[in-house]
């Protein structure tokens, strides 16, 4: 029994983890800004593209610096142009910009590949086979969670310790007073934009190393799954968004291995609606009051 | 009122010009030119982009559902119209399907339409209790479930999998020379449904829960039961109109009815204005016309004397499109009509209970 799913389990902890680094830009940005960033799934898919593109032309050891680079400085510019314009305006207009958006990142990226399913370059180290009992593997199934939680404890290290951190967190407990207390928020939410996306990269990393073909659209389920992780996690709880990850990773996989594939996703978005119906706030979330 | 009456004359006479005008276009262009094209599917979003309004426009519920319910009415539709004998070839790999009946293709646009009214009551229940963005979520999400489960290999039989559905009646063999008649009537008479009720009570309530809804709430209006019928009503008009793009598609894969459909009959609504179905109207021809007609040439290499302009290559047109689109979200965002209409233009501000106070 245990050996038949085993590596249902591990795939499962692999792919949580990859959805974690992914659901932290989703419940970092939605924790300030009160957004979906539909256009997240499509920075992460971007950032499969970038290595893609790099690779072709320079050594790993080097396309691995310059794809996060690239996917904050894209993160960044997504924020300035699409989303500061609407600071003032009602919360469902920035939703349709970043809807917006994600159309255009979706679009540009067919064009620029010719509609093909591009082959994600094999990054050493991380693809190789291994045996963990009685399952085989690859490496960055054992990769994956070991990075993730380093990078988790590192960004709640940022957040409860730094003054940036202090900054985020005010800034999402109240927009207004926080602006009124001298915090430049422009420069707060760009740099959970920065961090958001620079996660995105790491996972991208991750997650295609396992699926190996990048097309346009290939970003949006995962982003949809994260920002669901998000939600059980608790929106804006950074460890509660890997443990929401991990959870929702491990049980599609012990779904596909009962037989029902088809109901992997499904399985997702039944979720949410539990959650979301009997327990709002999330797993840590904060309690939140509905003010008339 | 005189003044009502006389604009509501001009307003019909404009309909039947337009019916008219559609009707002259296909006889002297040919069913196979591009503007009858453009005004087939243009008439067909048209009623998909109203329908979305009417929830997201009109009610203030931000669903992303659409596309789920278009497929739903487009594969009600197919299943229950091909001929029966062509059911062996077209369900090959599930030895001639389940349904072994067709009805005739009014029936089954109607139950088409019934169909993703169901559907919606059904997910309604649960998802309708979410507040905004969690709403917009969660309705993606089913639409993607409803994607999945259709290609499901065991209701195969149903479904036909993830192959195609084909040899239903489409726009072409039923109306043969009159498609743009046929569309238009039919997108017609459902706008005009969607226009009476939105100029009922319940119109009205759907717009007062847009605009406040504990202040809705507290003049007596049931949120939940106006939410979900609202919900039932865009669904059943998106299930029709999935139905009518099966027509005019002659083809049906579930595949393609994915989430960026649903994101741009959304963009569509914007652009024409959210809570103004004129504005869905023009837009969604407008759209339709710019993507598969006026913007083709972006997407062609094109050669000047020996010069190749550059940039042009497939996909390029939707790249300017999106782009286009971002420029009217951010800095146009009332669209083409706001909240109007186009036969209020010239009348006083707000003389239909429009919203004046915000």
């Amino acid at each position: 029994m245990f050996d038949t799913l085993l590596p249902y389990l591990l795939a499962g902890i692999s792919v949580g983890g990859q959805y974690a680094l992914i659901a932290v830009g989703y419940t970092l940005v939605y924790g300030i800004l009160r957004l979906i960033n539909f256009a997240h799934g499509d920075i992460f898919t971007a950032a499969g593209f970038f290595m893609i593109y790099l690779t072709a032309s320079l050594p790993i050891g080097l396309s691995i610096p310059l794809v996060i680079i690239l996917t904050v400085a894209l993160g960044f510019t997504v924020e300035r142009v699409a989303y500061k314009p609407l600071r003032a305006a009602p919360r469902m207009s920035i939703m349709i910009s970043a809807i917006g958006v994600s159309y255009l990142l979706q679009n540009l990226m067919w064009y620029i590949t010719g509609g093909l399913a591009k082959q994600y370059p094999v990054l050493p180290g991380l693809s190789e086979t291994i045996k963990i009992g009685s399952a085989t593997t690859k490496v960055v199934t054992v990769v994956t969670p070991v990075l993730t939680i380093v990078l988790v404890v590192a960004l709640v290290l940022l957040i409860n310790r730094t003054k940036i951190g202090m900054a985020m967190r005010a800034v999402s407990k109240d927009f207004e007073t926080s602006q009124l207390m001298g915090i430049k928020i422009n420069n707060v939410i760009s740099t959970t934009f920065i961090i958001g996306s620079a996660m995105a990269a790491i996972g991208s990393m991750l997650y295609f190393t396992n699926y190996t073909a990048v097309t346009p659209t290939v970003g949006a389920m995962p982003g949809l799954k994260a920002f669901v992780a998000a939600v059980f996690g608790g929106i804006g709880s950074i460890p509660g968004a890997m443990i929401g990850a991990l959870i929702i990773g491990i049980c599609e996989n012990l779904i596909k291995a009962a037989g029902w594939t088809a109901f992997s996703d499904a399985f997702t978005f039944a979720l949410l609606i539990v959650v979301l119906l009997f327990r709002p706030t999330g797993l840590f979330g904060e309690k939140t009051t509905d003010k008339v | 009122m005189k003044k009502g009456n006389l604009r509501l004359i001009i307003s019909l006479a404009v309909v039947a010009l337009l019916y008219v005008g559609g009707c002259l276009i296909e006889q002297t262009a040919g069913t196979k030119s591009m503007i009858v094209t453009v005004l087939q599917k243009g008439a067909v979003y048209a009623l998909i982009a109203v329908s979305m309004n009417l929830l997201n426009g009109f009610t203030g519920l931000f669903s992303l559902g659409q596309a789920g319910f278009m497929l739903v009415g487009a594969y009600s539709y197919a299943i229950l119209t091909i001929p029966m004998a062509k059911r062996a070839a077209v369900y090959q790999y599930y030895n001639g399907g389940w349904v072994q009946f067709t009805i005739g293709v009014i029936p089954a646009l109607l139950v088409a339409g019934v169909i993703a009214a169901l559907f919606a009551a059904l997910i309604g229940l649960p998802v309708l209790r979410l507040k905004g963005d969690y709403l917009a979520i969660a309705t993606l999400g089913f639409a993607e479930i409803i994607r999945a489960i259709v290609q499901w290999d065991t209701i195969g039989p149903l479904t036909n999998g993830s192959n195609l559905l084909k040899t239903y009646p489409t726009l072409k063999n039923i109306m043969p020379g009159n498609t743009v008649l046929f569309t238009f009537i039919i997108v017609g008479i459902c706008i005009g449904l969607i226009l009476l009720l939105i100029n009922s009570t319940y119109g009205r309530a759907f717009k007062a829960i847009r605009d406040d809804e504990v202040a809705a709430e507290a003049m007596g209006i049931n949120l939940f039961h106006h939410k979900q019928m609202a919900f039932v009503i865009s669904s059943f008009f998106a299930g029709i109109g999935g139905a009518l793009l099966a027509m005019y598609q002659g083809s049906l894969q579930a595949n393609s009815f994915k989430s960026s459909m649903t994101y741009e009959i959304l963009l569509i609504v914007v652009i024409g204005g959210m809570g103004s179905v004129s504005g869905s109207i023009m837009a969604s021809f407008l759209f339709i016309a710019c993507s598969e007609w006026w913007l083709r040439f972006l997407d062609a290499e094109t050669m000047l004397g020996d010069f190749k302009v550059p940039l042009l290559a497939p996909g390029f047109r939707m790249v300017v499109f999106a782009v286009v689109i971002m420029v009217v979200v951010l800095f146009f965002r009332k669209g083409i009509m706001g909240d109007r209409e186009l036969w209020e233009l010239g009348g006083r501000r707000g003389a239909k209970g429009g919203r004046s106070v915000k």
